[in-house]
């Protein structure tokens, strides 16, 4: 098979908060980037985000997620960010190149360096009745009711209870779905305190200590057993819709295709690409930004992906190392200001535990 | 069943495509220029976009981002299609793979 082969000097691979402030430090120091997202839209995890973010006014805090993907994917094709959707890389193989299946067809190309700033994806359990239609992750109901305009369910129940189980049951509730309940098998709430409060105002319960046993009805769902923790009590809730919000695993196969290594922190959801401070992975020229180096935020991802264009521009010869050094102090401090609330602190402490391994 | 958000808390009027006609086993059903399949599917309750070759249990989508291929269905006579990232164009034939026929 021969597959037509491009070159470039950086690839930048994913277009979330992460892949597109990595871009953009790297056009503004010259560098030729090409920036590649299987979406349709770029802004990741952004554009389905229809509440005010929380951080600070630097990241855009205050406003409307779709609102700031939408400034930074403008500010991007602005600076001349050669921006590529609906194109999903498939592979990264050990010589270099990247295998891209766009709509014009598959090709390769091989850059002189690549930010993998892939995200996220949905962590699921297995119980009877999981593969009922109606069963479904969060961000598929988020993508569903505020990306489509559709709602997944007019009843549903809510299983998590950190930040993306509030946040997606309330994001029903203001599409004017009913929300019976989240349930979470901890001991207590997992999200933040804000997000917790919009829910329970709207008189939505929380049964933590609780799991589901089943989801249950013929064709899709139409109840889902669920039963506290120490296997006393068991309730039938009747939903057509089960959302799971069980938390998210960096998406690493890129990194590891390319023989990345790899280090397991549980806090920041799993497995992860070693990398260092400066966003470099253990391959020369490969970096790593965002919720695909460790889940955090999209204030943090922002952040590290401007770290990772600025390291790539340094080391593909359009950055002095001076002016470098400037630009990730700067960059350096913004993040200890970001991970240093209550929430950051264990997050920090599990960043700089992966530079020494 | 209609499951459209007609005005949305945020969003006030949620912007909708053209008005266009998708059949679905052969039966129409309406759907917006520029929306997925699957989500064109779910606003009128279809759910089930393939039957488990194994089981024949019914599946349906669950990602909605082009990662669990619960959504893949025959679009157009093409096999494995994710519906879940394919816009609806008026006049596509979709099928379930695995329905047993009427
Ligand atoms: C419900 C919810 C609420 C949130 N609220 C907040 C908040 O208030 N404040 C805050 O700071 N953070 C919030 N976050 C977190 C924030 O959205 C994420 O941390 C952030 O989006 C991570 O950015 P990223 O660029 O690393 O990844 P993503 O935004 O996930 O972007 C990754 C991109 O890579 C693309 N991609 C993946 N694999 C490939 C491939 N092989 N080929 C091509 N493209 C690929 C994906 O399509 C995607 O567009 C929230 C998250 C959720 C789910
Ligand atoms: S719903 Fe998962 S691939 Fe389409």
């Amino acid at each position: 098979m021969n597959l037509p082969l491009e070159t470039a000097d950086l690839v930048v691979v994913g277009a979330g908060p992460a892949g597109l402030c990595a871009s953009l430090e790297a056009v503004r120091a010259g560098v030729h980037t090409v920036l590649l997202d299987e979406n349709s839209r770029a802004g990741g995890q952004l554009f389905k985000q229809v509440h005010r973010f929380f951080g600070s006014r630097h990241h855009g805090a205050g406003k409307r997620g779709f609102v700031i993907a939408d400034q930074l994917a403008g500010e991007c094709r602005q600076a001349g960010v050669e921006v590529r959707l609906s194109s999903t890389v498939l592979g990264f193989f050990q010589g270099g190149e990247l295998m891209v299946d766009a709509p014009g067809g598959v090709y390769l190309v091989r850059p002189r360096a690549v930010v993998i700033a892939t995200g996220a994806s949905e962590r699921c359990v297995a119980f009877p009745g999981w593969t009922l239609p109606g069963v479904m992750g969060a961000g598929a109901a988020q993508t569903l009711v505020n990306v489509y305009g559709v709602l997944p369910g007019r009843r549903v129940l809510m299983a998590g209870s950190g930040n993306v189980g509030l946040i997606v049951s309330y994001q029903l509730l203001q599409a004017g779905a009913e929300v019976v309940g989240i349930i979470d098998i901890a001991d207590r709430v997992g999200g933040y305190e804000v997000h917790l409060e919009r829910v329970a105002r709207e008189g939505v319960p929380v049964y933590l200590n609780h799991r589901i046993l089943a989801a249950e009805g013929t064709g899709s769902v139409e109840s889902v057993l669920v039963g506290d923790a120490g296997g006393g009590k068991a309730y039938r809730f009747e939903v057509d819709c089960l959302c799971l919000a069980l938390g998210l695993s960096p998406l690493v196969e890129l990194a590891a295709m390319r023989g990345c290594r790899m280090v397991y922190r549980e806090e920041l959801g799993g497995f992860l690409p070693w990398h260092d401070a400066w966003m470099r992975t253990d391959r020369p020229g490969v970096f790593v930004a965002g919720d695909a180096a460790g889940i955090e935020e999209a204030s943090v991802a922002m952040e590290e992906g401007r770290m990772a264009g600025i390291t790539a521009a340094e080391e593909l010869g359009l950055l002095s190392g001076g002016r470098a050094g400037a630009k990730r102090k700067a960059v350096q401090r913004r993040l200890e200001g970001l991970r240093g609330g209550p929430y950051g602190t264990g997050k920090l402490a599990a960043k700089v535990s992966i530079h020494g391994d | 069943m209609n499951l459209r958000v007609g005005r949305h808390a945020v969003l006030g009027e949620m912007e909708a495509g053209r008005p266009v006609t998708i059949y679905v086993d052969g039966e129409p059903v309406p759907a917006r220029e520029g929306e997925p399949v699957a989500a064109a599917l779910y606003a009128v309750g279809i759910r089930t976009t393939r039957y488990s070759p194994r089981s024949g249990e019914p599946r349906g989508p669950f990602c909605m981002i082009g990662r669990c291929t619960e959504c893949a269905m025959t679009v157009d006579g093409v096999p494995n299609v994710r519906t879940c990232l394919t816009a609806v164009r008026d006049g596509m034939e979709v099928e379930t793979p695995g329905r047993k026929k009427p």
